[in-house]
This record gives structure tokens, C-alpha cells and sequence, in this order.
């Protein structure tokens, strides 16, 4: 299932992503990789642990009655069941098809030009989280960013001038890299991409619609 | 390890007209419970996970409510929210105790985590997209063998944190109390993990192959 993941993510997200200090956009296409990479799950565990002992060291005296305070609060509380295991839909892992509402098919595209569609996903501000198809064969338009950019394969295949990314590789790229991504021949390719520099569109209009509808 | 699961049912009894008396025991059943199991919180919370054990929830509230409270007000949360939070951690715990799973995670680790997501809801109301329940192997019996092994290394990665030098240490602390923005990280090349000593690493790595032998 994973053996075929060959770019995974750096400590340093993999620690903000455990310390829960990433943007909700950043967030969320880890949650997606870690959905399609057991190498990287094992890392978040220990991540995870890093944390539980930063707590263990974090001592600070509750106000007294805190303890029955919180025994009444218990009383009678029922526990939680487990929750069913929530499933992927298609291409799409479980997360993100949390934000989409299923699979590719309900995901409401917009043209780019060239047969180039994206979507923008509802997210907190501080970083924007899309979702791009590219029909097979064609390179992404007009691919300058600022900031950091991560980039999931989801579907296909795309190869630009430092490697090939297939399904569940993730691509992190700095402003420095100047890459224009090809989608491989054979099966459209479907990433989703997150970046924490603004977005920019082509008319002011949507711009100002984008948080009424979020689109 | 095992408790003597009869004193928590008779907690389970219809509440008594004499509540401190009743809250007296469980404290020493508490502190007794402590004491019988070392620092073995898994123990605990399992017991609050099998058999609704009110002592061991008691055991487990006096060791981790100060911690996450301390984790928060580090974190930059007012001393009267991180309390209110504290609380919610525990409750929480209580609650959804059927999601812990000891070949896991250790409770510190847990509880961290429990934390982590109430900070989250509190400073942004931003949605924490987490990765979907992977199929790590068939499901087994529990494995007291790998459970107890993670906790062994879980602790081992606490002992070298302990033994970092403490500009290190403060890195790590200052990341996972989210002092270190983002983008302050993605300035330091490598950092914070690219520093920290053989130590930590050989710590993550144990901790790494026992993840691993849980998956079997």
C-alpha cells in the first residue's frame, strides 16, 4: 500500500504537525499523506511521544477542589463508544474527503485554462488549500508561489525538474525552487496543494466573494 | 497489573448521603493505587477504560490535570482557562477512554494529544483534519508484551529530553508550546530535530521499533 511513497514529510512539519501548530490548510494535507503512509504515521507517533513528555514536564498546581470538582463532573457520564473507522471515498482519503464531501466526483471544479481545474477548500485563514487536476500530459500554468508550497499526489503522476511524484508523494517546495510540473502520461492527475502565501486570482470580485461562499 | 476491582463498584453504588466520605475513599484508594502501580498509568487508564474505576480516574487527575494545565499556560492560555481546560482534558479522558490503546501510545502521550486538539479549538476554531484509521495489521488480542515495551521507551525518551542541554530542550518545549511559529521554524534549517543530540534520536529510534514491532 505505502512502498511506493518515495517523498515524505520533513521532521520539522511532521513535529508542527504534532505540536498542532500547522495552518488548518498545511494540516490537512499531512492528515492526507499520513492517511496513504505508514513510514510517516510511525514518525508522527513519536512526535506525539516528544509531546507527552514536554507535558509530563509541565507541572502546575490546580486550584484546590479540582479533583471533586471534576468527580461530579464525571458522575454519570456515560463513555464514548469507538467510532466507526471513517473511510476514503475513491482517490481520496478519509480527511480529505471530510472537506470535500466524497470523492473527485463531488468536488466542484473550476477551469484554469488548458484543461487545468482547481478547487479551493474551506479553510482558516493563514494558508489555502487546493485541489488541482491536470490532464494528463499538460504542465501547470503560471506556477510562481511565495512561501511554502506542499504538493500531494492524489492520482497520476506529475514529474518536474527535481523528481516524479506518484500517488501519496508529497512535494515541498520552497520559493526558491522554480519548477514547472508536468502531469505524466496516461492518467490525469489530481494533487492537493497547500501554500501559506495569498492565492492570487485573476478578478477582484471573487476574491471578495471567497469567504461568503467559500469557494 | 491488576487492581482489586471490588472497592470502585461499591463507587458505582447509588451516591451516599455522607458524598465527602465517599470522596475521602476514593482518594485513599487513590493514593494506594499509586503507590501499588508505581507510575503505571497505562494500568489506570485502563481500568477507567474496562471498569469505570473512579480511584484510578482520581490517580490519573492528580498526575496529568497539573500537567496539562501546565502545558497550556506555557502554551500562552490565561492560569483560569488552562484550569477550565485542564478539567475538560480529564473529562474527555473519562469519556472516550475506549480510544486508548496502550501498543499505541502512552497516556502521557495521549493526554498530550487530547490537549494539543482543545488548544487548537480554543486559540483558532480551526478544524484539525487528522489522517484516517490506518488497518495496522489484523486485529489482535492485546499485546501486554508491546504495550509495556512502548511505555519502557516512552519513558526512555522522557529520561534523555530530561538530559538534553537546556538550550535544546528549550527549543523542543518552545515547539510544542507553539512559541515557535511556523514560519520561525521554517527559518532554522533543520531545527529543531537537526540539532538535538544522538541522544533524542536514539530515543525516537527505540521508540520507533517498538511502534513497529506493534504492527507486528
Amino acid at each position: 500500500m505505502t512502498t511506493t511513497i518515495r517523498h515524505h514529510v520533513s521532521d520539522r512539519l511532521l513535529m508542527a504537525y504534532a505540536a498542532g501548530t500547522l495552518p488548518e490548510a498545511f494540516s490537512l494535507v499531512l492528515a492526507t499523506h499520513l492517511s496513504l503512509c505508514d513510514e510517516c504515521r510511525a514518525r508522527l507517533g513519536e512526535y506525539e511521544a516528544l509531546g507527552g513528555q514536554v507535558l509530563e514536564r509541565s507541572d502546575l498546581a490546580m486550584a484546590e477542589g479540582s479533583l471533586e470538582a471534576c468527580l461530579a463532573r464525571i458522575e454519570g457520564l456515560a463513555p464514548v463508544a469507538r467510532p466507526q473507522p471513517r473511510r476514503a471515498h475513491g482517490v481520496f482519503p478519509a480527511p480529505l474527503a471530510k472537506y470535500v464531501g466524497g470523492g473527485p466526483e463531488k468536488v466542484k471544479w473550476r477551469p484554469l485554462g488548458m484543461g487545468v481545474r482547481q478547487a479551493i477548500l474551506p479553510t482558516a485563514r493563514g494558508a489555502t488549500a487546493r485541489l488541482l487536476y491536470i490532464p494528463a500530459g499538460q504542465a501547470v500554468p503560471d506556477h510562481g508561489h511565495r512561501g511554502t508550497e506542499l504538493t500531494l499526489v492524489l492520482q497520476g503522476a506529475f514529474a518536474d525538474s527535481t523528481d516524479r511524484f506518484g500517488r501519496g508523494d508529497l512535494e515541498i517546495a520552497d520559493e526558491d525552487l522554480e519548477h514547472t510540473p508536468i502531469a505524466e502520461a496516461g492518467e490525469d492527475c489530481i494533487c492537493l496543494a497547500a501554500t501559506d502565501a495569498p492565492l492570487r486570482f485573476n478578478a477582484l470580485i471573487p476574491r471578495l466573494l471567497q469567504p461568503v461562499f467559500r469557494i | 497489573m491488576m487492581f482489586d476491582a471490588s472497592p470502585a463498584q461499591n463507587l458505582d453504588a447509588p451516591p451516599s448521603r455522607r458524598p465527602y466520605a465517599a470522596l475521602a475513599r476514593v482518594k485513599r484508594r487513590a493514593e494506594k493505587v499509586t503507590a501499588e502501580a508505581g507510575e503505571d498509568w497505562t494500568a489506570h487508564l485502563l481500568a477507567v477504560r474496562d471498569r469505570q474505576d473512579r480511584a484510578a480516574f482520581a490517580a490519573l487527575f492528580q498526575h496529568f490535570a497539573p500537567r496539562v494545565k501546565g502545558f497550556l499556560v506555557k502554551s500562552g492560555t490565561s492560569p483560569a482557562q488552562a484550569e477550565e481546560c485542564a478539567q475538560d482534558v480529564m473529562e474527555t479522558l473519562w469519556q472516550k477512554a475506549q480510544l486508548f490503546d496502550p501498543e499505541r501510545a502512552s497516556v502521557a502521550t495521549w493526554v498530550f494529544t487530547i490537549a494539543r486538539n482543545r488548544r487548537i479549538d480554543m486559540a483558532r476554531r480551526a478544524a484539525r483534519p487528522e489522517p484516517e484509521d490506518l488497518p495496522w495489521g489484523p486485529e489482535a488480542e492485546p499485546d501486554q508484551h508491546a504495550a509495556l515495551e512502548l511505555a519502557q521507551e516512552t519513558a526512555l525518551l522522557g529520561e534523555a529530553l530530561a538530559r538534553l542541554p537546556q538550550a535544546q530542550r528549550a527549543l523542543i518545549e518552545k515547539a510544542f508550546y507553539g512559541d515557535l511559529s511556523h514560519s520561525e521554524i521554517s527559518e532554522q534549517t533543520g531545527l529543531p530535530m537537526g540539532t538535538v543530540k544522538s541522544r533524542i534520536r536514539l530515543a525516537l529510534e527505540k521508540l520507533r521499533q517498538s511502534f513497529e514491532g506493534a504492527r507486528g
